[in-house]
């Protein structure tokens, strides 16, 4: 029975994947994209990923997906087609070819069983008090990795703002709609956000222990904020704002201060003091999860339109 | 007892499921964005309800019920909402489209070079 599923999942996927490129329309494909990134979602579930089933939806699928729907948007609506270069296409279609038959030969090449540091993970576990096996991995195992993935995200950011017409990235982002919100769209945020906002604390409360985290309960966190603005019940805020840019530093430079930290009080680069390792876990991620925040949302809402006028 | 649980939750989830193919039935064949938005809505609401109401039996605790309810009313809330604004925008770019036409009918002749 579960085979089953399995396989029609598979076949769903595969159907979904091809619909995202056989699509013509960008902004279908843009929604196809987001329904694929669901059933990849669900996909995770079945491998009993859970984590990463929940960043897949939040991030690959919601928040990807509203920004590709809003680049959609500022392209023209009838776009100058390019001549099609005849050697372009089958190159094109050589290079993927050779990419999905490499990577399928890899797949089929992996040792069985595969290599796996599970079995250490479970024996290191109970020293930094965590229950989560991959909250322990992220932030612990392999905090270095995590570490330059908040830094990496904060560089997206300095990209997009780069895009800015203001060379000092000052002012606000153009609004999403030039016209007030629709009554719905005020009442969904006005309804929907605290509760969304309880259920963002609470991955990242249960991150510890259970599926959640900082970067789940983050892409939940700028999808409220979001859904506020899109509600006009709040206004997108200023990018100058001192508070606002040290909450997108908060994350990767508290993180790295603890870093630094650990050469005094554990003698390594990122320990964590002994005694204290949950405490100053549970400080990094939710400095980690403010800072995620705030920076997808930034990444949504787009480049500072320059200072207002007054 | 168990027997009695799992024939509730049998029949109920069966009559979802019933429900969810409906709205996908309609969402594939009914014309027209709005009505097909109207039976995605509509069945989809009732199919999740009564899933809900089917998988409270097998619920391990009265948390694990709540939160299957809590589920279920936040879909509904935001399935609602969206639904709205989705149709909101279907007639806003009707109206643009109608007057659009309305311009294409008398063009100005400077409109066109």
């Amino acid at each position: 029975m579960s085979l089953l599923f399995d396989a029609v999942l598979c076949l769903l996927l595969l159907a979904g994947a091809l619909g995202v490129v056989a699509t013509g329309a960008a902004r279908a494909a843009v929604i196809a994209f987001i329904g694929y990134g669901l059933l990849l979602g669900l996909a995770w579930v079945r491998l009993a990923a859970v984590d990463v089933a929940l960043t897949e939806i939040a991030i690959g699928s919601g928040i990807s997906g509203v920004v590709l729907l809003r680049c959609v948007r500022a392209l023209p609506a009838t776009p100058k087609a390019p001549a099609p270069n005849p050697l372009l296409r089958p190159l094109a279609a050589m290079v993927s070819i050779a990419i999905a038959v490499a990577l399928g030969a890899a797949v089929l090449a992996l040792p069985e069983p595969a290599p796996s540091r599970a079995a250490d993970v479970a024996t290191a576990l109970p020293a930094t008090d965590l229950g989560n096996p991959v909250t322990g991995v992220l932030l612990v195992f392999r905090a270095l990795d995590t570490l330059l993935e908040k830094v990496v995200l904060l560089l997206s950011l300095v990209g997009v703002w780069a895009l800015s017409r203001d060379p000092a990235c000052r002012g606000r982002p153009d609004p999403l709609s030039l016209e007030p919100a629709p009554a719905p769209s005020a009442f969904l945020a006005r309804v929907l956000a605290p509760v969304g906002v309880l259920v963002g604390l609470y991955l990242l409360w249960a991150g510890a222990d259970h599926p959640g985290g900082a970067f789940q309960s983050g892409a939940v966190l700028a999808a409220m904020g979001l859904l506020l603005v899109m509600g006009d019940q709040i206004r997108i805020p200023a990018t100058q704002n001192r508070g606002l840019r040290l909450m997108l530093l908060a994350g990767p430079f508290g993180f790295l201060a603890v870093g630094f930290a650990g050469w005094a009080t554990a003698g390594v680069f990122l320990g964590y003091p002994p005694g204290a390792e949950k405490a100053v876990i549970i400080a990094v991620e939710v400095a980690i999860t403010l800072s995620i925040a705030v920076t997808l949302g930034l990444i949504v809402l787009g480049p500072p339109a320059g200072e207002e006028r007054s | 007892m168990s027997l009695l649980a799992s024939a509730f939750t049998l029949v109920f989830v069966a009559a979802g499921i019933g429900f969810f193919a409906a709205g996908t039935l309609g969402l594939v064949r009914l014309p027209g964005t709005l009505s097909r938005i109207h039976a995605l809505t509509k069945a989809d609401n009732v199919g999740l309800a009564l899933i809900v109401l089917g998988l409270l039996p097998q619920a391990a605790s009265v948390l694990d019920a709540a939160k299957m309810v809590a589920i279920w009313l936040l879909a509904q809330l935001a399935s609602g909402a969206v639904a709205q604004v989705m149709a909101e925008a279907v007639m806003a770019e009707a109206t643009l489209a109608e007057a659009k036409d309305a311009g294409d009918a008398a063009p100005p002749e400077e409109s066109r070079p």
